[in-house]
């Protein structure tokens, strides 16, 4: 693909990001939708129902665990694929 | 109109930067200069939502044990997308240790990581 | 080819520097839960420490450190613990991963049992992550031929 074709995709493509932005909401507003739901339930009970002061800890550990159980076998899975590609027997 | 413009400025850096990482991945010809690309592409988009979970007068979220009873939330930033980008900073090293293994293979078998080249060479 | 540098001030920095980033590291592992830190920061430490034992000196002189088939365990060894714990309580009718039924085997509250279980599953994640991040530097530097490029010396 010539450059010139590239670079007008990419134009296109980052003026209907600009577009978005409109819609997004303001940098540091504690109503946010990404900040109601969830997360004040989180902050607040995370002291009394597990002695950890984190909050981020407690999260990825506690409330959060099969999450990160997931993604440390998706990185022993990236080490194996590599040992098995890559080394090989004599 | 300058109010708009100030108040979103962060969107837009995450946009330029998701711009330049798309137009590397397409518009170059060596495969090297592709995957540092899409590495570019992967963590603006992280860096985006991280943004997302600050709060204005807010601080780390780390809670003080002494005040035990009156905590609010509106004293903390959201630590729910740190989490989850903590998960994908993971996945990203994987997905990058991993294509870097598929182009040593391809220089091994081709000689070469220009593009066209392999192009070339695939269709004989 | 893997060379090696002969430059006296590097080797002698990284030989002061690499047992100070190891206990650096079990710091921030150990501090995960009471300040920003936990099982991922203190792998990839760990794992950077080790790097540059082999960046600064000869390949072999990490591989003396830490052999290959030590390091392979223990990729596998912290899913291992991290599972493990999640299926201890199967054992007193909990849910997986339900770290408050641990008080029936550690002498605590369920509430401090909490504490507990999430301390040993960040040292699960911590020995994967180190282990993985050595494998994948020693693949990639060697091209997979580990024996070829430790025998040839210049």
């Amino acid at each position: 693909m010539n450059k010139i074709a590239a670079l007008v995709v990419t134009l296109m493509v980052g003026g209907f990001l600009f577009y978005s932005t409109a819609s997004f909401p303001k940098w540091g507003d504690p109503n946010q939708p990404a900040s109601i739901h969830v997360s004040p339930r989180y902050i607040e009970k995370t002291l009394a129902e597990t002695k950890v002061p984190n909050a981020v800890t407690s999260v990825l550990a506690d409330y959060r665990g099969y999450d990160t159980m997931f993604e440390t076998s998706v990185i022993f899975t990236a080490g194996i694929a590599v040992m098995m590609l890559l080394r090989r027997s004599r | 109109m300058t109010e708009f413009l100030i108040s979103k400025y962060n969107y837009w850096i995450y946009v330029i930067l998701i711009m330049i990482g798309f137009y590397g991945m397409m518009a170059k010809n060596n495969l090297m200069k592709k995957l540092i690309g899409m590495n570019i592409f992967q963590w603006s988009i992280i860096l985006f939502y991280i943004s997302i979970g600050s709060k204005k007068g807010g601080t780390v979220p780390v809670i003080d044990p002494s005040l035990h009873p009156a905590i609010r939330a509106i004293d903390y930033i959201n630590p729910l997308p740190h989490v989850l980008m903590l998960t994908a900073i993971v996945v990203g090293v994987a997905t990058t240790g991993i294509a870097l293994t598929l182009l040593i293979l391809v220089y091994r078998k081709y000689g070469t990581l220009e593009e066209d080249e392999i192009l070339e060479a695939l269709k004989k | 080819m893997v060379r090696v540098l002969d430059d006296v001030v590097i080797r002698t920095v990284s030989r002061i520097l690499v047992p100070f980033m190891q206990i650096y590291s079990l710091y921030v592992f150990v501090h995960g839960h009471g300040s920003p830190g936990g099982g991922f920061q203190g792998g990839c430490i760990m794992a950077a420490s080790f790097i540059l034992l082999a960046v600064a000196f000869d390949l072999r002189e990490a591989k003396k450190r830490i052999k290959e088939r030590t390091n392979a365990i223990f990729c596998a060894l912290g899913v291992f613990i991290y599972a493990g714990t999640g299926y201890l309580s199967f054992l007193y009718s909990g849910n997986f991963l339900d770290y408050g039924k641990l008080s029936n085997l550690l002498p605590t509250d369920p509430v401090k049992a909490r504490y507990y279980g999430m301390a040993m599953i960040e040292l699960g994640v911590q020995i994967t992550v180190m282990a993985v991040m050595f494998s994948i530097f020693l693949d990639l530097v060697t091209a997979g031929k580990h024996e070829e490029m430790l025998e040839e010396e210049e």
